[in-house]
């Protein structure tokens, strides 16, 4: 007991640490795919802005429903959502708890993923060329130059390799010029996400710190039900299995006496557990058709009482086992109207 | 018993450390920030300052607000300020130590990044590279005061087709890297002995309200800890409780229903308890069906 408690304080205690891991690793590889990606940026007219702002907002959108994936209290909050009412009532402020905690843990990895893209200035530099200022930064006054060439020769900035707008725009000052927005805007985006976690995690003590305390102590609650319950549904599982393999040995081992008619031989007292534990299995021809009966005809699941004569029928193996259950089985019908 | 108190002292004396070394890899982190972000000064008129400044000044309020989010006791903190007065008595000293050592903790990675970039001298020299006198520089000379501040604002681009025939770019930077070693060394040796003081000064100016204010500080703290604990262990024995007395019910259920008495057969005691009477595919089933459409009232 004392095992199973230690156990217990380590998962819930650690339920936290570990979603925080998992929100870190995100996290992590979500950095390591940014500088893993191989960023092409098309330097067309119209491309570019499709391309810089998909590789600037669609990962991120990705990583945060892997989040969603990822956390293994999304099955939990779903039940939670979905189960009929019966005898015990549902809390919507338990329910926007565990919402609420799992979209926050969700939103860390676009949210880094958004930091390094703008930190980092490839993106904008790729979907804003088109609109740098030339009449600030260059020479607006270039002739023979059309709306749309301007536009052309401005969409090949990232592409320096085949830039030959020297004379309108210099390279290197466009591409300083959006860097430098880029960045700005990257950290002005880290600024607001910190001062929101921030204003939420300090102005929550401030108003309603009760129901917050109710509201997490009822979702560890539930957390630790359904864990607890797995685990009597698999000890139970356990016995389950171990009498009805037990109850067909012991079936297979019955059968064989009444077919052989050999007398099961006494075994002395001091053959001990060893015996005991053969099931009055000893020899190979006996084990094949034991493990044959297994496969093609499994044992009901329903352990009968050990006076009853259990009719498993394994010698002839195309007869259904006999049930001995009939009565039991209407009831069991009744039930499942209940 | 022996292991609970092995186990609170640990997180008492581990409270301190484990804050000390959120702030050493907040420090850390700064450090490694600024390593690895590539500074590009735009060195256009206007914009270099605004850059410059900024990249010195706002990343630091981030680390200072990620110090205070990451900082457990901040919570116990504004928990305590907070909370209606009821049976206990607020004590103000308490909550203005946290508050310091909370501050003082939060403020070593916005210092630490601080004092990394202007020793490194690239935000400084973005920023002022405008605001430079180009009398006191040779080659600025002959120069109408429009290109004297576009030429200014190309100082920290070095590869600039501008910069690159000029030499007057280097003497610019050398003397704005200097000023900004200067300041940095500056500010790092006063910030020192400023703590070297406090540490020494101390002891010598209320030590014994100093010795009250940390001992329920970390009551405090220990008290919410034993609090969250108590309260998983009793959620434990809750659900152990109810689910007990769930498949009770479903166990008298079924026999309320069953004609025929479970015999009582040769196998082991233990094996029947934990069947708890359900023996059936179908008893299986409806146990778990009414798990899920009707669970017990809490």
């Amino acid at each position: 007991m004392d095992k199973f408690r230690m156990i217990f304080q380590f998962f819930q205690s650690n339920q936290e640490s570990f979603m925080n891991g998992i929100c870190g690793i995100m996290a992590l590889a979500s950095t390591q795919m940014y500088s893993a990606f191989d960023f092409n940026c098309p330097c067309l007219p119209h491309y570019n802005m499709v391309y810089g702002l998909g590789i600037l907002l669609v990962p991120p959108f990705i990583l945060f429903l892997l989040g969603f994936v990822l956390n293994n209290n999304i099955s939990m909050l779903a039940e939670e959502w979905r189960r009929p009412q019966g005898q015990r009532g549902k809390d919507p402020a338990v329910l926007r708890y565990m919402f609420c905690s799992m979209a926050q843990r969700a939103m860390i990895a676009p949210a880094v993923w958004v930091s390094v893209t703008l930190l980092d200035g490839k993106c904008i530099t790729c979907a804003f060329c088109t609109s740098v200022p030339v009449e600030t930064l260059g020479n607006a006054s270039h002739p023979l130059l059309s709306q749309g060439e301007v536009q052309r020769v401005l969409a090949q900035i990232p592409c320096k390799e085949i830039y030959n707008g020297q004379e309108l725009i210099a390279n290197e000052v466009a591409v300083r010029y959006l860097r430098c927005i880029s960045q700005a805007l990257g950290w002005c985006f880290v600024l607001l996400m910190t001062t929101l976690a921030f204003l939420v995690r300090s102005l929550r003590p401030c108003f309603s710190q009760a129901a917050f305390l109710k509201s997490r102590y009822w979702s560890h609650y539930i957390d630790i039900e359904r864990k607890l319950f797995d685990e009597t549904c698999a000890e139970h599982a356990r016995s389950f299995a171990k009498i009805c393999i037990q109850q067909f040995f012991e079936g297979m081992s019955t059968d064989l006496v009444a077919a052989r008619c050999h007398l099961p031989r006494k075994t002395s007292e001091d053959a001990g557990e060893a015996s005991k534990k053969l099931l009055g299995i000893t020899d190979r021809g006996t084990m094949n058709m034991a493990l044959k009966s297994w496969h093609r005809c499994k044992p009901p699941l329903h352990l009968h009482p050990p006076a009853l004569p259990s009719g498993n029928g394994w010698a002839g193996a195309e007869q259904p086992p006999v049930h001995p259950s009939t009565p039991r089985r209407e009831t069991a019908a009744y039930y499942s109207l209940v | 018993m022996d292991r609970f108190r092995m186990i609170f002292q640990y997180f008492q004396s581990n409270s301190e450390s484990v804050m000390n070394g959120i702030c050493g890899l907040l420090a850390l982190a700064s450090v490694k920030m600024y390593t690895c972000f590539e500074f590009s000064c735009p060195c256009l008129p206007r914009y270099n300052m605004a850059y410059g400044l900024g990249i010195m000044f706002i990343p630091p309020i981030i680390l200072f607000l990620c110090g205070l989010i990451l900082n457990r006791q901040s919570l116990v903190m504004l928990d305590e300020w907070r909370r209606p007065q009821g049976h206990r008595k607020k004590d103000l000293a308490v909550i203005r130590y946290m508050c310091s050592s909370i501050v003082q903790r939060a403020m070593v990675a916005p210092v630490v990044w601080i004092i990394v970039t202007l020793l490194d001298g690239k935000c400084l020299i973005c920023a002022f590279s405008g605001s430079m006198d180009p009398e006191k520089f040779v080659g600025f000379a002959n120069v109408t005061p429009v290109q004297v501040e576009q030429l200014l604002a190309k100082v920290p681009c070095k590869d600039d087709e501008l910069m690159r025939n000029n030499t007057s770019h280097k003497a610019v930077s050398r003397y704005l890297r200097c000023w900004s070693q200067a300041l940095g060394w500056s500010i790092l040796l006063i910030l020192i002995v400023a703590a070297f003081l406090a540490r020494w000064l101390r002891p010598c100016f209320n030590q014994a309200s100093l010795l009250q204010a940390r001992h329920w500080s970390n009551y405090i703290d220990i008290e919410q800890k034993i609090f969250e604990e108590t309260c998983c262990e009793h959620s434990r024995l809750f659900a152990h409780k109810c689910i007990l007395h769930f498949f009770e019910s479903m166990r008298q259920e079924i026999k309320l229903h069953n004609f025929s008495l479970p015999r009582e057969g040769e196998r082991d005691e233990g094996e029947e308890d934990l069947l708890q009477g359900i023996t059936d595919q179908d008893q299986v089933n409806k146990l778990l069906k009414t798990w899920y459409y009707d669970k017990p009232p809490l």
